[in-house]
């Protein structure tokens, strides 16, 4: 149960980082083979730390790692965080037939009210 | 009551769950209307939500928070789009800070709640969820696909769902 507020809270997260195109490809680049913050911010039109602020927020996300390498940073897409975003939906699904069943309990307190 | 029915559309990031009550649609738009009806059912034993304001009317404000095991707490707001007793509730749904305002950084779910009688005192009850955005779901679906990560990580998969 107190699965279901985690998962709430870590599907926003996951949501907000998503939601900007730029992350997206972070991410799918990262997927493919680890790079530098650097490396990426030659494949967008913006600066050094326009990028590294989008690692940021992937990184709150837990959808990809960081690690230092010299005077690098090096990120990676973390796979098994992406698989759980796909799983969101099953998490919605799961919190709202929670919701129900205890509708139905409500309900069946009614029936015993009345008899 | 039967077993719900649900419906993903994880294109659009929608998902409808529709669900049969022995109950006529009055009784079933009270569990709505009534904020302590609502507390009965909204939040699970361990986290039960408390309704501080109700106002179920277009424009109106819902204010609820959800006291934890260690006396945490998690709020939400609802803000109302439409209202037509005791047939259709639709509403924005936020996360807010611990002063009660709107998290602008999570994102709103509209769901819309759709009561419909049905043969005899039945009720169908179809509650419609929409994320913010669709695309960001829609995306992260073709990801996995693109990368074939379907099929090497499913052996974790059971695994994930545990910690997930």
């Amino acid at each position: 149960m107190v699965v279901e507020i985690s998962t709430e809270a870590a599907s926003d997260r996951v949501f907000h980082a998503l939601a900007d195109a730029t992350r997206r490809d972070i991410v799918r680049r990262t997927m493919r083979a680890e790079h530098s913050v650097s490396g990426l911010a030659r494949f967008y039109p913006m600066s050094f730390a326009a990028v590294q602020k989008h690692v940021s927020v992937l990184h709150a996300a837990g959808l990809v790692t960081k690690r230092r390498q010299g005077r690098q940073q090096m990120v990676v897409a973390d796979v098994r965080a992406v698989r759980r975003a796909r799983r969101l939906l099953d998490h919605l699904e799961a919190l709202w037939l929670d919701r129900i069943d205890r509708i139905g309990a409500v309900l069946a307190d009614d029936k015993g009210d009345n008899s | 009551m039967t077993t719900p029915t649900v419906h993903k559309d994880t294109e659009k990031g929608t998902m409808t769950v529709i669900s049969l009550f022995d109950a006529p649609v009055e009784r079933i738009w009270r569990l709505w209307s009534d904020p302590r009806q609502l507390e009965r059912w909204w939040g699970p034993p361990t986290y039960p939500a408390t309704f501080v304001d109700h106002d179920l009317t277009p424009g109106g404000i819902v204010n609820y928070y959800m006291t934890g095991p260690e006396g945490d707490r998690s709020g939400g707001q609802w803000r109302i789009r439409t209202v037509e007793a005791p047939h259709k509730l639709e509403f924005e749904d936020a996360f807010t800070d611990d002063d009660g305002n709107v998290n602008p950084d999570l994102p709103v779910t509209v769901i819309t709640v759709t009561l419909e009688a049905g043969t005899g005192a039945e009720t169908r009850m179809s509650i419609h969820s929409a994320f913010p955005s669709p695309e960001a779901m829609e995306e992260v679906l073709d990801m996995g696909m693109e990368e074939g990560i379907l099929g090497s990580i499913s052996q974790i998969d059971d695994l994930l769902a545990e910690d997930a």
